[in-house]
């Protein structure tokens, strides 16, 4: 084979150059950034917690929405009783965003690292005012 | 051997009379279902407007204002993108059946009150191809904006010109935003919900609590003590284009 150095070396200048985005995110941290929500509660007496456990809320607070939403809207159904007994009126607006009134710091932080697109929620329900 | 052709022969014939047996005599006594029947037990809502009462108050809009208020909808200041609720129309305009030339003039001189009228027979609900309009059990004519794909058929279906659709984003034309009740979105159609989000709180609809004359009543009209059924029973009163055969459930008393 003729000029094997060569092509070595331009298969490993390739390899470098087509990886170098991976190196550069690792090398620099972005890599490494993860979306750190901010939980706020306010106020809310014997209702200190969330409807639901944090783990199931961090998995699956999608479905829950929809849910609430389809019970709402289709059957009337408005109030959900809390494992722990407590009882919520099912509303984005008025129960979730009642405590999680930071939407920017709360609800996008993950959902622009997931690029998840919200907007379908809040073309319509409207979001707690915050104070800056 | 176990079994002989006879015996299995009489067992087969057993079964299969039991079996039919059931269907005949179990079905007709379970399937009665309350709502088809129109039992008094099922709830069914509907409204009385006072059109005395109302007329006295010339120029009042305060059920407009208030409805319109807490539900967010939009003043777009364009008649041919309006979007309305529940508003006042001539008496021509709401009851071209009744009307006449002759009629008297403080009838026809005065606007009536109209909204979604809540109908038994709804064609809006017929004609919506994604089912995001359909009629509660209690009667009320609800709408799930999420499965709205605006294509309006049940704008043209309404014989009453009670629902409106929304030609642009209602947002920037909303005065005063009311967080605890959702805007609506470009590309779907909006009209009355007898204020369910109110009813299951116990209260009455806005228009009906807010209005100066007490010209509004609201309640279950399958209730033969409630009182718009003493209200119907004792002044005469009619209903928008009843000759469509929607059975109309807003009343009024002229």
């Amino acid at each position: 084979m003729y000029d094997t150095g060569k092509i070595i070396l331009g298969i490993l200048i390739f390899l470098v150059l087509a990886t170098s985005p991976f190196w550069y995110s690792k090398a620099t941290g972005q890599a490494d950034y993860l979306p750190d929500p901010v939980i706020l509660t306010k106020d809310m007496p014997g209702k200190d917690v969330c409807v639901m456990p944090t783990d199931y809320m961090r998995s699956s607070h999608m479905d829950l929405l929809n849910d609430w939403r389809n019970s709402v809207v289709r059957d009337g159904e408005r109030k959900f009783v809390s494992p722990n007994g407590h009882e919520y009126k099912k509303s984005l607006s008025n129960t979730c965003m009642n405590c999680h009134s930071n939407k920017a710091e709360f609800c996008d932080k993950c959902h622009n690292y997931m690029a998840v697109d919200d907007q379908t929620c809040w073309s319509c329900h409207v979001e707690p005012k915050e104070e800056l | 051997m176990g079994i002989d052709r006879r015996k299995f022969l009489t067992i087969a014939g057993l079964t299969t009379l039991t079996t039919l047996g059931k269907t005949v005599l179990g079905s007709s006594p379970a399937g009665h279902d309350p709502i088809e029947t129109g039992s008094q037990a099922v709830k069914r809502l509907a409204m009385v407007i006072d059109m005395v009462k109302c007329r006295q108050n010339e120029g009042c809009t305060e059920c407009t204002k208030i409805c319109h208020k807490i539900h967010n909808v939009p003043d777009i200041g364009n008649a041919k993108e309006e979007i309305k609720w529940i508003w006042k129309e001539n008496f021509e305009a709401a009851f071209p059946n009744q009307h006449h030339d002759l009629l008297e003039d403080n009838i026809k001189n005065s606007p009536a009150v109209v909204l979604c009228n809540h109908c038994d027979v709804p064609p809006c609900v017929k004609v919506c191809p994604t089912g995001s309009t359909w009629q509660r059990e209690d009667g009320i004519i609800m709408m799930d904006m999420h499965r709205c794909i605006g294509c309006r058929y049940c704008v043209a279906g309404c014989p009453y010109g009670s629902r409106s659709f929304n030609f642009r984003d209602p947002r920037p034309h909303i005065d005063e935003m009311n967080p605890e009740y959702p805007t609506r979105s470009k590309g779907v159609v909006e009209k009355c919900n007898f204020c369910a989000e109110r009813l299951v709180d116990g209260l009455l609809p806005a228009c009906v609590d807010i209005c100066p004359e007490k010209a509004l009543t609201f309640g279950n009209i399958n209730d033969p003590e409630s009182e718009i059924r003493q209200i119907l029973k004792s002044r005469h009163s009619i209903r928008r284009k009843p000759i469509l055969g929607t059975n109309p459930q807003i009343y009024y008393l002229v």
